[in-house]
C-alpha cells in the first residue's frame, strides 16, 4: 500500500516537475548565453497560458494549434523584451540588467492585470480527462502529456544546441562573446534567438500548465518561475540536461515532502534545495565547475 | 453605486452607506452579487421614500479578498467618505481586518457573510446577519454523518484562509464528536495550484467523504484533480462553494456533492418569494446566498437607522441595531445575541446536473 502511494506522488511529482524543467530550460540557456537571470521568464509562461486562452477558441480549442500559437506568440514576446530590454544594457554591469528583467516582469503580470483583469479565469478544457489506472497508480492523459511535450522539447532543444550550426553559435558566444564575433557570428541575433527559443518553451509550459492546472490568474508565472530558477541551480545553470534534471527532482521533492511530511513545507523545500546547493556543490549537479578562465 | 438625486430640499443630504466587497480577484462572483443584493435593498428604500426623506447612498469598495486591500478601503470609506456605517466585508479573513478599525471609529458594520466565529467578539458596533463557521461545520458534519453515512472522513484546507481553517476545524470536531473518525487533515497555501500531493495521501487513507472547506476558485480545481487521481466519493463544502463558477471551473467532478448554505431559491418564505422576484427584475439572473445575505444585512441596517432618533448619530444606530429581534429576513428570522451575532438555519445544498438543488434545511 505504501508503495503504491510512493509511485503515485512520483507521477504527480512528475507532473508538476517536467513545468518546472521548461521553465528551467529557458532560465539556464539565457543564463549561459549572456550571464543573465531573466526574473521576467516566469511571466512570459504566464502570458503563454494567457494567449492560449484566447486563442483556443478561434483553433478550434486544438491543442497543437493553440500551443503552436502560443508558443510563436511569446518567442515574439521574448525577442522583443531582449531588443528593448536587455540589449541596451549589454555593457552596463550585471546588476542593471538584474534590475530591469525584474522590472519587465512587473510590467507584465500588471500590464495583463489591467488588459485582461485581475480575475481568474478557466483555462478551456481542450483535450478531455481520461484516466488510467496502473497497478494502483492513476495515471491520466494530462499528466503524461505534460511529461511527454517537456522531455519532447528538452530533447529538441538538445539537438539544436549540439547538432545544428545555430547551436554551435549558441554554444560559441556563451564560451566568449567577443572571440565569437571575430568568426563572424552575428552575436546580437544569436541571442535574440536563444530568448526566442527559451521564451517558446515558457509558453509551452504556460499551456500545459492550464490544461492541467485549470485556473489561470496575471501573477502564476511568480512562484513557478522562482521555483524553476532553483531548479536551473540545482541541475547546473547553463547546462540543458541540467535544467531537465533539476526540474523533475524540484518536483518529485516538492511533492514527495508535501504528501509524507507536510503539506506546510512544500514551497519550502524549494527555497531549501537552493541553499543546499550553493553551499555544497555550487555548480549544480550537471554543471561543470568553472575555475579560472585562462 | 447610487446617487441620492432627489427633488427634496438641500438640507435632506442623502445617507451614505458603505459596501465593502470583492468585486474583483479571485472571488469577484461573490462581490458582484453583494454588492447587487445591498442595491436592490437600497434601491426599494429609496423609492418609498428612503429614511425620514431622505435617500440612502451606497458608496461600494472593492476588497479584492485581501484583508490589506480591505483596510485600505475601509479607512477610505471611514475618512474620504465619511459614511455612516459599513456593510460587509465578504471574506472572513477581511472582515477580522477591518472590525477593530470600525469599532474604534464608532461606525456600525454588519457582514452578511463572514462566518468565522472569531468576529464575535470584536466589539459591540460589529454585527453579522450569518450563521457561524461552529455551526456550519456543525451541519456539514451531522449531514456527513448521518444523511451520508459516511464513518470516515478526509479535510483539506487552506492554512492561511481563517475561513478555511475555522470551517475546517469546526467540522473535524462535529464529526469526531458524531463517532466519525477524521483520517487526514491536510492543507495546502494560498497560492497552491498543484494539490495532487495532498489528495494522493488522502486517497490512500479511504475517506467516505472529503469536506473542502475553501471558497469556489479553489475547490473547483481541487475537486478536478480529485477526480483526476480516482477519488470517487462525495466532496462536501460550505457556503464558499456558493458560485456560479464553481461549476465552470469544476465541471462533472462536483456533481452529485454537497455544501451548506444560507439560502436556496426553494426557501419558501414571503420575503425570499418577493426578494427572488425583484433580483430577477432588477439583474436579470437568480440571486446567490450573498445576493440574499447582502440584501438582508442592508435592510437590517437601514431599520435601525429608521428606528433611532436620527439616522446620523452612529451610536444611536448600533444601539438600535443590537436590540433588533424578530427581523423577517429573506434568509431567516434574525435576532441578534449579546455579540451582534443571529440564530439561523442553514440549508444543504447539492450540485445535480450542474446546477444547485435544494436538499434539506437544518436548525441549530
Amino acid at each position: 500500500m505504501l508503495w503504491v502511494n510512493v509511485l503515485q506522488q512520483l507521477v504527480n511529482g512528475l507532473q508538476i516537475g517536467s513545468i518546472y524543467a521548461l521553465l528551467a530550460l529557458g532560465y539556464t540557456m539565457v543564463y549561459g548565453i549572456v550571464k543573465l537571470i531573466n526574473f521576467a521568464h516566469g511571466d512570459v509562461y504566464m502570458v503563454g497560458a494567457f494567449i492560449g486562452f484566447f486563442l483556443a477558441p478561434r483553433l478550434g480549442n486544438s491543442l497543437l494549434l493553440t500551443m503552436a500559437a502560443s508558443m510563436l506568440g511569446c518567442a515574439l514576446l521574448g525577442a522583443l523584451i531582449e531588443r528593448a530590454a536587455y540589449k541596451p544594457l549589454r555593457t552596463a554591469p550585471r546588476i542593471a540588467a538584474l534590475t530591469t528583467a525584474i522590472g519587465v516582469s512587473l510590467f507584465l503580470e500588471n500590464f495583463v492585470r489591467l488588459v485582461i483583469g485581475p480575475n481568474p479565469l478557466p483555462f478551456p478544457k481542450l483535450v478531455p480527462m481520461v484516466t488510467y489506472k496502473l497497478g494502483g497508480v492513476y495515471v491520466s492523459n494530462i499528466h503524461i502529456m505534460v511529461f511527454a511535450v517537456s522531455i519532447a522539447l528538452a530533447v529538441s532543444l538538445q539537438y539544436v544546441v549540439m547538432k545544428t550550426r545555430t547551436g554551435k553559435a549558441m554554444r560559441a558566444v556563451s564560451y566568449d562573446k567577443d572571440t565569437a564575433r571575430l568568426m563572424g557570428i552575428n552575436v546580437d541575433n544569436i541571442i535574440s534567438v536563444t530568448f526566442v527559443i527559451g521564451s517558446a518553451l515558457a509558453a509551452a509550459g504556460g499551456v500545459l500548465v492550464g490544461l492541467a492546472y485549470i485556473v489561470i490568474q496575471p501573477y502564476m508565472g511568480i512562484v513557478p518561475g522562482l521555483k524553476a530558477f532553483v531548479a536551473a541551480v540545482l541541475g547546473g545553470i547553463g547546462s540543458i540536461p541540467g535544467a531537465v534534471v533539476g526540474g523533475l527532482l524540484m518536483g518529485v521533492s516538492e511533492t514527495l515532502v508535501a504528501g509524507f511530511l507536510s503539506s506546510t513545507y512544500r514551497d519550502a523545500v524549494a527555497f531549501a534545495i537552493l541553499i543546499l546547493v550553493l553551499l555544497v556543490r555550487p555548480e549544480g549537479l550537471l554543471g561543470r565547475s568553472t575555475g579560472e578562465k585562462v | 453605486m447610487l446617487s441620492g438625486c432627489s427633488s427634496k430640499p438641500a438640507a435632506k443630504a442623502p445617507l451614505k452607506v458603505g459596501v465593502v466587497a470583492p468585486m474583483t480577484g479571485p472571488v469577484a462572483t461573490f462581490g458582484v452579487s453583494y454588492a447587487n443584493g445591498a442595491k436592490l435593498a437600497a434601491n426599494e428604500l429609496n423609492a418609498k421614500g428612503g429614511i425620514k426623506g431622505r435617500q440612502i447612498q451606497l458608496v461600494v469598495e472593492d476588497d479584492k479578498i485581501d484583508p490589506t486591500e480591505g483596510v485600505n478601503a475601509v479607512q477610505k470609506l471611514l475618512n474620504q467618505d465619511k459614511v455612516l456605517a459599513i456593510i460587509g466585508p465578504v471574506g472572513s479573513a477581511v472582515a477580522l481586518a477591518v472590525a477593530p478599525i470600525c469599532q474604534a471609529a464608532g461606525v456600525p458594520m454588519i457582514t452578511g457573510t463572514a462566518t468565522t466565529d472569531k468576529l464575535s467578539d470584536s466589539g459591540d458596533f460589529i454585527f453579522r446577519a450569518c450563521f457561524k463557521d461552529s455551526f456550519q461545520g456543525l451541519v456539514m458534519a451531522k449531514f456527513a454523518s448521518e444523511n451520508l453515512k459516511a464513518k470516515k472522513a478526509a479535510v483539506l484546507y487552506d492554512l492561511g484562509n481563517d475561513y478555511s481553517k475555522g470551517l475546517a476545524e469546526s467540522f473535524r470536531d462535529a464529526f469526531q464528536a458524531a463517532g466519525g473518525q477524521v483520517v487526514a487533515f491536510e492543507t495546502y497555501g494560498k497560492d497552491d495550484v498543484d494539490f495532487l500531493a495532498q489528495l494522493t495521501t488522502i486517497k490512500a487513507a479511504a475517506p467516505d467523504v472529503v469536506f473542502l472547506p475553501d471558497y469556489y476558485n479553489k475547490v473547483g480545481p481541487i475537486a478536478a484533480q480529485a477526480r483526476q487521481l480516482g477519488i470517487t466519493v462525495p466532496l462536501l463544502g460550505g457556503d464558499g462553494w456558493d458560485s456560479p463558477d464553481l461549476v465552470t471551473l469544476a465541471g462533472q467532478a462536483v456533481e452529485g456533492c454537497f455544501f451548506s448554505n444560507h439560502y436556496s431559491a426553494d426557501l419558501e418564505n414571503p420575503e425570499a418569494t418577493a426578494f427572488l422576484a425583484n433580483f430577477k427584475k432588477a439583474f436579470g439572473k437568480d440571486p446567490d446566498a450573498l445576493a440574499a445575505l447582502a440584501y438582508d444585512s442592508a435592510n437590517i441596517l437601514f431599520a435601525a437607522m429608521a428606528g433611532a432618533a436620527s439616522p446620523d448619530d452612529k451610536a444611536a444606530v448600533r444601539d438600535v441595531m443590537a436590540k433588533t429581534s424578530g427581523f423577517r429576513a429573506v434568509t431567516g428570522v434574525i435576532t441578534f445575541d449579546a455579540n451582534g451575532d443571529p440564530v439561523k438555519s442553514a440549508v444543504v445544498i447539492t450540485i445535480e446536473n450542474q446546477l444547485q438543488k435544494f436538499v434539506t434545511s437544518v436548525a441549530p
